[in-house]
């Protein structure tokens, strides 16, 4: 398991070209995650974090450099990506939602009933399984972002600000969620998030990145032992210590960007 | 004891809720009132000046007169006759119209080289209205039953083109994302992403046609053809027959107030989630 890294990202760079702008997004970020290793990308915004996870997802192309995330099982899907709360499909109930990415690798009816039930019983959607988001709230939304992307049963899962549009007290509930059912599966994480608790309840380690180019500039491990809950992060004088170190970081990117 | 009294002068929240609840209800019915009694006025209106003469009774008869013709000529089956055509028209012209615009539109609004290749020929089109080209139709396809199907259909394809096309590109880009993430075949992007996404703006493409359609008919029986409503309309109002002639301007009246209906129910059922 320590042996072979599960992403290795090599110099990957990606450049907007545009008729009288260049925008250095990425600039030879380099990057090696374990498996099953939780992590946080923090930055301010257009720091290409959002990028990075693109290129992963298959949605872009990187201008240079290359990545391998290494395949375990043979007929698992490389990499599923859990979208900002608009990016489930309006059209489909929640159970085709959730039977989304099964459906699409054409698996057998029976595979796919038995892992969309699971998923739909974890994230407490099953009473709502035939009926379409319109009726949903935000945070059931999401719910419903994250069980399609588990449901997949894919090798690393990316996430892009999955709760960002959550109120407060919904995004404590869907955060100790998410890390009940990535506990129970131990899947590899990369998840971008602006919230500084965010990052220290959830990641192993945090990467922070600047803006323009992209690049990492210092990496966190967060030592606290799991399971964790918001409380402990809070009450931690070293999380606290860690807190104001990511904050202060942040501020300077964001000061330095704006120059 | 003060606050006693105090407490039981608001002490019934339900109640006050239940009486604004009531003087809701009643304004409610009040507008549906409404709704039916401007229609019935204007006919009570018409009825009364047709008969005191105040308007000509011979260009326009009272409306219990033209009910009683209505009546007539569906007893002899004159009547039926004629909506049966132009009925049988409106449907093949709109099928032959919506469904080539559906599956045009589609192409276009997925594929963007089709769409440049066919765009400037919808738009070069698309302003000439059908039934400035009925002359040459009826040339090509004679005076019968095809060269109203074919008007029909070319009137009600761009309007379904164009919102179709629209209806496609206008899918938020994060659904194609997640389509292509999770690895969607191009035939599971067709019809799970882009037929579906599409779907509410192409309805409303063809509910411009549905209307178009009956525009077209009337129009193209009038100028060339031997049966139909738009026909009944012309050769009754050539030959001085005007309350024939009402009657077949009730029933496009009748016919576009349904399909509109019908349209609208279909809309909901093929579009659950909006």
């Amino acid at each position: 398991m320590s042996g072979k890294p599960k992403i290795q990202i090599e110099n990957l760079t990606k450049v907007f070209y545009k008729k009288d702008s260049r925008v250095v997004a990425l600039d030879r970020v380099s990057l090696s995650v374990s498996d099953g290793e939780f992590i946080c990308l923090v930055g301010p915004s257009g720091c290409g974090k959002t990028t990075l996870l693109r290129i992963l997802a298959g949605l872009e192309t990187p201008s240079a450099g290359s990545y391998t995330i290494s395949r375990g099982k043979q007929e698992r899907p490389l990499q599923s990506m859990v979208f900002q709360e608009q990016g489930v499909i309006p059209w489909l109930t929640v159970r085709e939602n959730v039977a989304f990415g099964l459906k699409m690798r054409k698996l057998p009816k029976k595979v796919v009933n038995e892992r969309t039930a699971y998923y739909l019983e974890k994230t407490g959607l099953s009473p709502y399984a035939s009926l379409y988001p319109k009726e949903l709230s935000g945070g059931m939304k999401q719910r419903v972002s994250i069980a399609r992307a588990f449901a997949n049963d894919p090798e690393i899962l990316l996430m892009d600000e999955p709760f960002a549009a959550l109120d407060e007290q919904n995004k404590f509930i869907l955060q100790e969620e998410l890390l009940a059912i990535w506990s129970e599966t131990k899947k590899t994480v990369l998840f971008i998030t602006h919230s500084i608790d965010e990052a220290l309840l959830l990641a192993d380690r945090i990467l922070l990145m600047s803006a323009q180019p992209g690049q990492f500039v210092k990496e966190i491990k967060v030592s606290l032992p799991r399971p964790r809950t918001m409380e402990q992060v809070r009450a931690d004088p070293e999380m606290a210590k860690q807190f104001v170190d990511i904050r202060k970081h942040l501020q300077e990117e964001v000061q330095r960007s704006r120059k | 004891m003060m606050k006693v009294n105090s407490e039981e002068k608001h002490s019934d929240p339900f109640k006050v809720e239940r009486l604004e609840w009531e003087r809701q209800q009643r304004k409610e019915r009040y507008k549906k009132v409404l709704t039916i009694c401007s229609p019935v006025f204007l006919l009570l209106l018409w009825e009364f000046l047709s008969r005191t003469g105040l308007i000509d009774a011979r260009f326009f008869p009272p409306p219990s007169d033209i009910v009683g013709t209505l009546v007539a000529m569906g007893m002899s089956g004159e009547l039926f006759q004629h909506i049966g055509v132009s009925l049988y028209r409106i449907f093949a012209g709109f099928l032959f119209g919506v469904i080539p615009g559906i599956v045009v539109g589609l192409l276009m609004g997925l594929y963007s080289p089709i769409r440049h290749f066919i765009s400037p020929i919808v738009m070069a089109l698309m302003p000439i209205p059908t039934l400035a080209l009925l002359p040459l139709i009826i040339i090509v396809f004679g005076i019968g039953d095809a060269s109203k199907i074919v008007t029909i259909a070319g009137s009600v394809f761009f309007p379904v083109v164009i919102n179709t096309a629209a209806g496609v590109m206008n899918i938020d880009g994060i659904y194609l994302d997640v389509a292509k993430n999770y690895g969607a075949s191009p035939k599971d992007h067709f019809f799970k992403i882009a037929l579906p996404g599409a779907l509410p703006v192409m309805m409303e493409g063809v509910q411009m046609g549905q209307a178009i359609a009956l525009l077209t008919i009337v129009a193209a029986e009038m100028m060339g053809a031997a049966s139909g409503i738009g026909y009944l309309i012309w050769t009754s109002y050539k030959a001085f027959m005007i309350q024939e002639m009402f009657v077949g301007l009730i029933m496009i009246s009748f016919f576009g107030y349904l399909f509109s209906v019908l349209l609208r129910i279909l809309q909901s059922k093929l579009i659950p989630w909006r």
